[in-house]
């Protein structure tokens, strides 16, 4: 296996430089590079841990036209992630052992990260029934990331159920919290905008009202739950408030929730229409701020690939959903490490520690010691880009940020020890 | 003016008043022997009528036939759109027949925005309504049915009653008679209000009987009785009894105050049948203001210097302008 | 003709060629040679096209009516929406069309316009016309015949023919509209439409 010897790196933004060699799979000590090892110059890189995303839409089984196991795998490696965690609303849904194990599978195989699949809780997203979740945390891809994702778990017994079912193997419950009654329809963020807009709104109290009952429900029975794509200021004091009754509350937020304000929907265009939907600035400030203090624990990119047919049209029509994976550290260094928010040992924590530990995900998110799997990806804060969609890894080219302007990029990104993208190239 | 006519609030207030001017004009139209004009000669204009709504097509299309333009009616019902056919490859079939402007009726909000900003047509794109978003020419017509009647809206009193959630007409009119200085007043169950109507430039009341008193105008709007299976309202005997323009609060009105709707009516729920037949019920005038109102929009948007389209064996000027 | 000058501070290069007491000159002789062709103001109806078409057509009939000593039919016709060049211009506002009681049919109509240039504005009035009825006979009179015809179209009663070039501009200004009446040529090296 090639050993790479990367110098004057800046681990996790440490203002000393210092050299990273990666050999047999983990992180070694430099002193020891063999002399075949393929140096690497890290000079005004940093390197953080491979990011981990907890939700991502890799469509496959059912809509390999909008996105493949293989190619969102490849969009997560140059976006610096090597894990991503596989949302359950395929087709069919990813709701047994074996569509789980299929997942898996097809992600050692493309190789390019670490495929986790989630398993769906109720069978067939229906909010019926539970899903068989012992067998797939039983099955070879380990599920311990439990959703229904595109659909709010809203039955309360339901979801009292799933909290305290997945205990038994240590699973978690991540939440899509959507009140479907108070959203019945609902286009946009429901605003002084979609009032001009004359668009159906959707009111943060459908979000909020759901997690709140939720953290109540998990502080109940003392199951994990976490809250997935938190969107709102109100969401965030309330898993503030969990969190400080001491109960096992994690949320994540979305790249475009952190950027991304309810005034582009004045355009009409479907780029911009995602679920939830996007908020005002009061909103993004609060999500910044719970991101920066902890109570949001982790970026999670919602990466959502949908066909060009699906976006270009009117915006009843179109689906919900927005690329994230190869935009995501970009985005964050924009909203909040250029902003003074987060440093970038913070965003280490954000965008590996914390997600690898909420999914269970053993060998990913490892501080960049000896001994650690060699798990990285390196980037360059002071490079700069124009987002082209067509230049995307994605199958799909629905990025609300085409054409923007956005800092940094990827140089590399290494799984357990082997390149996935070298010199800013997928390899 | 702008291009395109998608929102009231393309229209500056230079722009309206021009509109309702020109319409003025060409009102004299329908009492001559020849009842059309050579002005969109050769110019083609596609009614793209994703909804049905029979009374406005009608308008449109005699407008745009008064003005010598072929027309083209496309309507959804039955044709490809039915049939699965994109918004986009339906404005590409537009493009490709040379169309100089769409009217677009759809029921979905935002959808003329759509055609006119996605780059799929090069057409003049008039909004003939979307969902429950706006209404523009149907705001123009009413503005110019007040004027005939008021003179000047400024500082006119406009209060407009009913189901202003779902209503692309108040939307359209809040906009376009406050740019034309009218004060307007929306009038309305809350739950039949939108959110953020505070910061629409109107006053709002929940209270029919205080908002008649000095009035100039009064605008229903139709309520459908299905708002109320979705709890919108109890029922439609007690959405009449709070917000119905009854006889008795027709007797409060000021002498000179007229009666508006855009239609269709609902005849006993949101207006009695004797407000809506009385002298001061303006409704059917309405209809007939809308040609000349939609024919001064066509014009107006169309004859704009379209270099793009110039041709340049026709550059010799009617009345040659004079530079000093 | 009408301007679109909104200036009234005559450049250096301007000159004023005719003055109010010829404008009223022209006018009388005008309201007689219509009367003297069409023998009296029987059936006559005086069309002004605007916007100073319209003054001149009133100073016209009230003329012929001193002479008659009976009213004489004035209005104005717009013929906005029979331009041929509404493509190539910002669209503009229209002006009035106001058609005496009796209407046109059987009419004698007399046009009135302050400049005959190209002829495309009296092209576009004889189609309009055409709109609002059948008139036994259509004549034109005009302020001032400043040549460069594009269209064969003549004048039948000219208040004075004032030779240009294509580089200059002819300005009318009434008093209806303006400071004063009169007629002013200026030299301009920017020109728009055919001029």
């Amino acid at each position: 296996m090639t050993a790479y010897l990367i110098t004057g790196v800046s681990i996790c933004g440490a203002d000393q430089p210092s050299d990273l060699l990666l050999y047999d799979g983990r992180v070694a000590d430099p002193a020891e590079a063999p002399s075949d090892a393929v140096p690497v110059d890290g000079t005004g890189l940093v390197a953080l841990p491979g990011l981990v995303d907890l939700h991502t839409h890799l469509r496959e089984p059912g809509r390999e036209d909008a996105e493949t196991v293989e190619s969102g795998s490849r969009a997560a490696a140059m976006g610096g992630f090597t894990a991503v965690h596989a949302m359950a609303n395929t087709d069919p849904v990813a709701d047994t052992a074996g569509v789980v194990e299929q997942v898996w599978h097809l992600g050692q195989i493309a190789g390019y990260c670490d495929v986790r699949p989630v398993g769906a809780i109720t069978v067939g997203l229906r909010g019926e029934r539970l899903a068989e979740l012992g067998a797939m945390a039983d099955s070879d891809a380990h599920v311990r990331v439990f959703s229904d994702d595109g659909i709010c778990v809203s039955d309360a017994v339901m979801m009292r159920r799933a909290l305290e079912y997945v205990k038994a193997f240590d699973g978690v419950v991540a939440q899509h919290a959507q009140e479907p009654r108070l959203t019945e329809g609902a286009q946009m963020n429901e605003s002084a905008m979609s009032g001009v807009l004359g668009m159906r709104g959707w009111p943060a109290v459908a979000e909020e009202a759901v997690i709140a009952r939720d953290c109540l429900l998990a502080g109940h029975v003392g199951s994990r739950l976490h809250v997935c794509h938190v969107s709102t200021e109100g969401s965030v004091e309330l898993i503030r408030w969990a969190k400080s009754k001491g109960w096992d509350v994690t949320a994540e937020v979305t790249p475009h929730h952190l950027m991304l304000t309810d005034d582009l929907v004045a355009t009409y265009d479907p780029i911009y229409k995602v679920n939830p939907p996007l908020r005002t600035k009061a909103d993004v400030e609060a999500l910044r701020a719970g991101l920066a203090d902890g109570t949001i624990d982790c970026v999670a990119t919602d990466h959502a690939p949908h066909p060009t047919e699906d976006k270009e049209c009117e915006w009843a029509a179109a689906a919900m959903g927005m690329l994230g994976l190869e935009t995501a550290l970009s985005v964050v260094q924009q909203t909040m490490v250029d902003t003074g928010l987060l440093d970038w040992a913070a965003v280490a924590d954000r965008m590996a520690v914390r997600p690898a530990r909420i999914g269970r995900v053993a060998d990913q998110g490892h501080p960049l010691e000896v001994g650690a799997p060699a798990n990285l990806v390196l980037y360059d804060p002071a490079a700069s880009r124009v987002v082209e969609a067509s230049t995307l890894q994605s199958l799909s080219r629905n990025t609300p940020y085409r054409g923007m302007q956005l800092p940094g990029s990827v140089t590399a990104t290494f799984l357990r020890g082997r390149a996935t993208v070298l010199d800013g190239q997928l390899q | 003016m702008k291009h395109h006519l998608l929102s009231s609030a393309d229209l500056a207030r230079d722009d309206a008043v021009l509109v309702l001017d020109t319409a003025a004009e060409l009102l004299s139209l329908a009492d001559r022997p020849i009842k059309k004009l050579p002005t969109l000669r050769g110019r083609t204009i596609v009614n793209l009528f994703f909804e049905d709504s029979t009374r406005t097509r009608i308008s449109f299309e005699a407008a745009a036939k008064r003005l010598s333009a072929d027309v083209i009616n496309f309507s959804a019902k039955g044709s490809s759109v039915s049939k699965g056919e994109s918004l986009k490859d339906t404005a590409l079939t537009l493009e490709a027949m040379g169309a100089d402007a769409v009217v677009i009726r759809h029921g979905s909000s935002g959808a003329p925005h759509r055609l006119a900003n996605s780059g799929w047509v090069r057409s003049s794109v008039v909004n003939a309504g979307d969902g429950t978003h706006e209404h523009p020419t149907q705001a123009l017509l009413d503005a110019f049915t007040m004027r005939k009647h008021l003179g000047d809206l400024d500082a006119k009193r406009v209060t407009i009653v009913g189901d202003v959630l779902h209503s692309r007409v108040a939307r359209s009119n809040a906009l376009l008679l406050s740019t034309l200085g009218a004060e307007v007043t929306l009038v309305a169950p809350p739950t039949l209000l939108p959110v953020g109507v505070e910061t629409w430039p109107v006053q709002t009341s929940y209270d029919l009987d205080t908002s008649l008193d000095k009035c100039d105008a009064v605008m229903m709007l139709r309520v459908q009785a299905e708002r109320m299976d979705a709890a919108f309202f109890p029922s439609a005997r007690e959405y009449s009894r709070r917000y119905g323009l009854d006889d008795r609060r027709f007797k409060r009105l000021p002498e000179h105050a007229i009666v508006m709707h855009p239609g269709p009516m609902n005849r006993g729920m949101e207006i009695s049948a004797d407000v809506a037949d009385s002298a001061r019920s303006v409704i059917v005038e309405q209809v007939s203001n809308g040609v000349a109102v939609r024919m001064a929009v066509l014009y107006l948007l169309l004859s704009g210097a379209d270099l793009s389209r110039t041709d340049p064996t026709a550059s010799d000027s009617t009345k040659p302008e004079v530079v000093s | 003709m009408s301007s679109a000058s909104r200036s009234h501070d005559h450049t250096a290069a301007s000159r004023e060629v005719i003055d109010a007491s010829d404008i009223a000159r022209a006018l009388t002789r005008i309201a007689h040679e219509i009367l003297e062709r069409n023998k009296g103001s029987a059936n006559v109806v005086i069309l002004g096209i605007p916007t100073r078409g319209v003054p001149l057509a009133a100073r016209i009939a009230a003329a012929m009516a001193n002479v008659e000593g009976v009213e004489i039919p004035a209005g104005s016709l717009d013929i906005t929406m029979y331009r041929d060049d509404l493509r190539l211009h910002p669209a503009r506002a229209l002006e009035p069309t106001d058609i005496p009681a009796g209407g046109i049919d059987d009419a004698v109509v007399i046009l009135v316009d302050d400049v005959l240039f190209s002829g495309r504005t009296i092209r576009a009035a004889l189609d309009a016309v055409n709109d609002l009825g059948r008139p036994a006979a259509v004549q034109l009179a005009v302020l001032v015949d400043r040549g460069h015809r594009q269209l064969p179209i003549r004048a039948d009663f000219v208040g004075k023919n004032l030779p240009t070039s294509l580089s200059e501009t002819v300005r009318v200004t009434l008093s209806e509209y303006d400071d004063n009446d009169g007629v002013v040529i200026s030299n301009t090296n920017v020109s728009r439409g055919s001029s």
